[in-house]
């Protein structure tokens, strides 16, 4: 086990009724890893990122998180997820966060931030607040423990999600074009969260189209197009040298 | 002023049945209701399938015939055929009506919430029982506030449907004396006791309202 990855995928496919989406993607993500996940729009990055976390369902393909199978598909082509209980458990080694933060609006910073150990976990309120306010520390957002989601800043909400997700204690940080959402002058402070966190030593997969922070903070980039990974290299190669044709366009096309 | 007075028993005697149909209708028509919306959106389709034809039987067909049916026709169906006194008979048809009409309103109110909040509340763990009790719902009673409110003053007046079973309610008792003594008034108190029981209703869907405004979505 110590020798697994924390998250392995092994020819993923995934279409939407007739398309395609996937059509065999395979990645491990060692520990600690920061990975920066491009790609055009529709090729298919959010797709994988969510099968990871069964959000989709993969028609083929193996996912294996921290070397326990979330799903597996024998020698037939029978594609079997694991009991759903398993799936839960599984799937709690890993937080995620949104493009859209899908925050509770319905409760305030702290309470979306506790709801999960609670309900979830069992945890007493008077164990986790405490914890809660660490994390809320962290993200700088303590003074809005108490507010509302909709009083806060599209920046402000997306780092509330990240304290959210890190109050259920993952090992794995998933990133679903955290910054998209964003008016350009908040992408700053969601951005340098994130940093820190990888600073931490985080294992992250971060699907992004921020390419600066992909350069800087990624320890490999993964270019997707098509369904498929074309280039997977260490971030800073990638950028500076791609070496397929279409991941050349294509950073020449967002600079 | 002093007529009255005279006429105020009989009238009280009146509410108090409209409000008994009123209140157990209410506490028993509420968690049908949503019992049924969750049904609804089940992702079998014969269970769905079954509540949407209850509810298109249950909305199709006049309140007061169904309360007919189950207190005379009833006892002749066979196999479930049995017979109710008339109150029980009255609740049971209201129960069975205004469940079907909150099934509908909770029914819109969860589909109304974005796939966003059953995807956030997913990835932290929780099952779809806990995001239903703890994310969904308190954001559904908050959005379908307004027409349960509407439907909720309507069962107030519906209440004198019953009348057709004989039972003495607000009206029935109300219209007992204008033939009694040919005069109107009893008509107009009826009419200023409905007015005050709604008004306390639509005080009370106010107040919930503004306790649900502390957030905006």
């Amino acid at each position: 086990m110590m020798n697994d990855p924390m998250i392995r995928a092994v020819d993923v496919h995934k279409h939407f009724g007739p398309v395609e989406v996937l059509k065999g993607v395979s990645l491990d993500v060692a520990k600690g890893e920061v990975i920066a996940v491009i790609g055009p729009s529709g090729s298919g990055k959010s797709t994988f990122l969510r099968c990871l976390i069964h959000l989709e369902t993969v028609h083929r393909g193996t996912i294996r998180i921290e070397g326990e199978t979330l799903v597996s598909t024998d020698a037939e082509g029978h594609c079997r997820y694991v009991p759903d209980p398993e799936i839960r458990r599984i799937c709690g080694k890993m937080g995620m966060v949104f493009q859209h933060f899908n925050l509770f609006p319905h409760l305030t910073v702290l309470q979306n931030i506790i709801e999960a150990p609670m309900t979830v976990k069992g945890l007493r309120r008077e164990d986790i607040v405490p914890k809660a306010e660490v994390l809320l520390k962290k993200v700088g957002l303590l003074e809005k423990r108490d507010s509302y989601p909709s009083r806060l800043s599209g920046g402000q909400k997306q780092r509330v999600a990240i304290a959210r997700a890190l109050a259920m204690e993952p090992d794995i940080m998933l990133f679903d074009e955290p910054t998209s959402a964003l008016d350009p002058e908040l992408t700053g402070e969601v951005l340098r969260t994130m940093r820190q966190l990888a600073e931490e030593h985080m294992t992250m997969v971060v699907v992004t189209h921020e390419m600066a922070f992909a350069r800087e903070v990624a320890s490999r980039a993964i270019f997707m197009d098509d369904g498929l990974i074309v280039e997977a290299r260490p971030a800073r190669e990638l950028f500076a040298a791609p070496e397929h044709p279409r991941t050349k366009a294509f950073l020449e096309n967002m600079l | 002023m002093n007529y009255v007075f005279d006429i105020l028993p009989p009238l009280l005697q009146g509410t108090g049945v409209t409000l008994q149909v009123f209140l157990i209708t209410l506490v028993l028509s509420v968690p049908l209701g949503l019992a049924l919306a969750l049904m609804r959106i089940s992702r079998f389709k014969s269970v769905s399938g079954l509540v949407n034809g209850y509810i298109w039987l249950m909305r199709g067909t006049p309140l007061m015939l169904q309360m007919l049916f189950i207190y005379f026709a009833l006892p002749f169906v066979p196999v479930i055929g049995i017979r109710l006194p008339d109150f029980p008979a009255a609740i049971v048809a209201f129960v069975l009506n205004y469940a079907a009409y909150f099934a509908e309103i909770f029914r819109a109110g969860i589909q109304s919430i974005d796939r966003g909040q059953y995807e956030g509340a997913r990835v932290l763990g929780l099952t779809y029982a806990q995001t239903m009790r703890r994310i969904v719902l308190p954001q559904v009673i908050k959005r379908i506030l307004p027409p349960i409110s509407n439907e909720t003053i309507t069962l107030v007046k519906d209440t004198s449907l019953i009348y057709v079973l004989a039972m003495n309610d607000l009206l029935r008792a109300a219209r007992g004396i204008v033939q009694r003594d040919f005069t109107t008034t009893p008509f107009i108190v009826a009419a200023a006791f409905y007015l005050i029981m709604t008004l306390v209703l639509t005080y009370g869907f106010q107040r919930l309202e503004k306790k649900y405004a502390v957030y905006d979505e």
